[in-house]
């Protein structure tokens, strides 16, 4: 049956769109069926980082306003052909987004994917609680910092209780993924480590995604860092984080660069 | 500055990022579930109060004052000055 993820954080910048795009793609390059929808209507970016930005032709709106048909505006990836992405339209208003017109395109597409992504735009305003409503599964990327902590710290309420699944009365599956991670300053004190942010969030553990060159790399030529890097750290924790999610049970690591003695001593095993 | 001085006066700080949290967050949710829960007592109220008397909702105020000792729940209901009761026989 089809999951519908949400990846949300309240917070700007702290990794939504990339984490949307690598963990799409390596659930897509493990063999599962997945589309990824951009909800940042005005200041769409999926399409950039995923590097179909001269490919779209018509977006959700156009979709949810019945201009266009699903299938006309779906763009599948080049590289991975059980890729799709729904791109998000960087013209109109996000007040073109109705529930009745966003729940209608997301039935379409759980009878198609295995797999629904939802990126959410930052912020908690009508497109974060849009882009959340259906979800099955929410991955709350957080960064360790305190400003993004607090703000995941809202977006968890709000799951607990403006989502479909909660108006039900049901629990929604939360994921806590920690990006931008440098596992050196958190052992030396200088940054929230993973055990103070599972502290206070009190969410289970999806990945810690480490602070990496290659992210920026795959981002400036358009490609999810699996495709881009797929051998490297970041990457490495995304495939983990993935597999994770499609039920397997893998112990969290932080995945280093390099293979040595520092990371005996850092990626030692912590969840 | 001697580098002696730079290299130990950097103290740790998450340690403070991570208490700070706890305290902050521990009042904001507090906060949010409050907001939460009147929000949901006035909607109710206003719903049993609906089957009975014909009300303006935008009339029905309800208010939680904690107190040290005390705490009151404050229901303020405007009728209007003929009251058209639903439901009454004529």
């Amino acid at each position: 049956m089809a999951k519908v993820l949400v990846v949300t954080s309240g917070k700007g910048g702290v990794g939504k769109t990339t984490s949307t795009a690598a963990l799409g793609a390596a659930l897509a390059q493990n063999g599962a069926n997945v589309v990824v929808v951009d909800f940042d209507v005005g200041l769409r970016n999926l399409d950039l980082v995923m590097g179909a930005e001269r490919r779209v032709v018509y977006d959700l709106i156009n979709v949810v306003q019945g201009d266009a048909k699903l299938a006309q505006a779906l763009i599948r990836d080049k590289r991975i052909d059980t890729l799709s992405l729904l791109p998000a339209s960087q013209t109109r208003d996000k007040d073109a987004l109705t529930p009745e017109g966003v729940a209608r395109v997301i039935d379409q597409l759980r009878e198609k994917f295995d797999w629904v992504i939802c990126d959410s735009p930052a912020g908690i305003e009508k497109g974060a609680m849009l882009a959340m409503h259906h979800a099955d599964t929410a991955v709350v990327v957080t960064n360790p910092e305190v400003s993004s902590v607090r703000d995941s710290d809202r977006i968890i309420g709000m799951l607990d209780s403006k989502t479909a699944k909660a108006e039900k009365g049901e629990r929604i599956e939360k994921h806590l993924l920690l990006t931008r991670y440098d596992p050196g300053r958190a052992a030396r004190g200088e940054m929230l480590n993973v055990e103070d942010v599972l502290e206070i969030l009190s969410i289970p553990l999806l990945g810690i995604i480490p602070e990496s060159e290659e992210v920026l790399r795959a981002s400036n030529v358009g490609s999810p860092v699996t495709l881009a890097s797929p051998t490297g750290a970041a990457a490495r924790a995304y495939f983990d984080a993935a597999r994770r999610l499609a039920g397997e049970n893998i112990e969290v690591v932080v995945p280093m660069e390099r293979k040595g003695f520092m990371s005996r001593l850092f990626g030692r095993r912590v969840a | 500055m001697s580098l002696l001085a730079l290299f130990f006066k950097r103290k740790p700080t998450a340690g403070v990022a991570r208490e700070r949290l706890q305290i902050l967050l521990a009042h904001e949710r507090i906060a949010t579930g409050h907001s939460e829960l009147l929000a949901k007592l006035q909607e109710e109220i206003i719903q049993v109060i609906a089957k009975y008397i014909k009300i303006d909702r935008e009339q029905v105020h309800v208010k939680l004052d904690r107190g040290k000792d005390m705490s009151t729940l404050e229901i303020d209901v405007d009728l209007p000055s003929v009251m058209p009761l639903l439901g009454a026989r004529g």
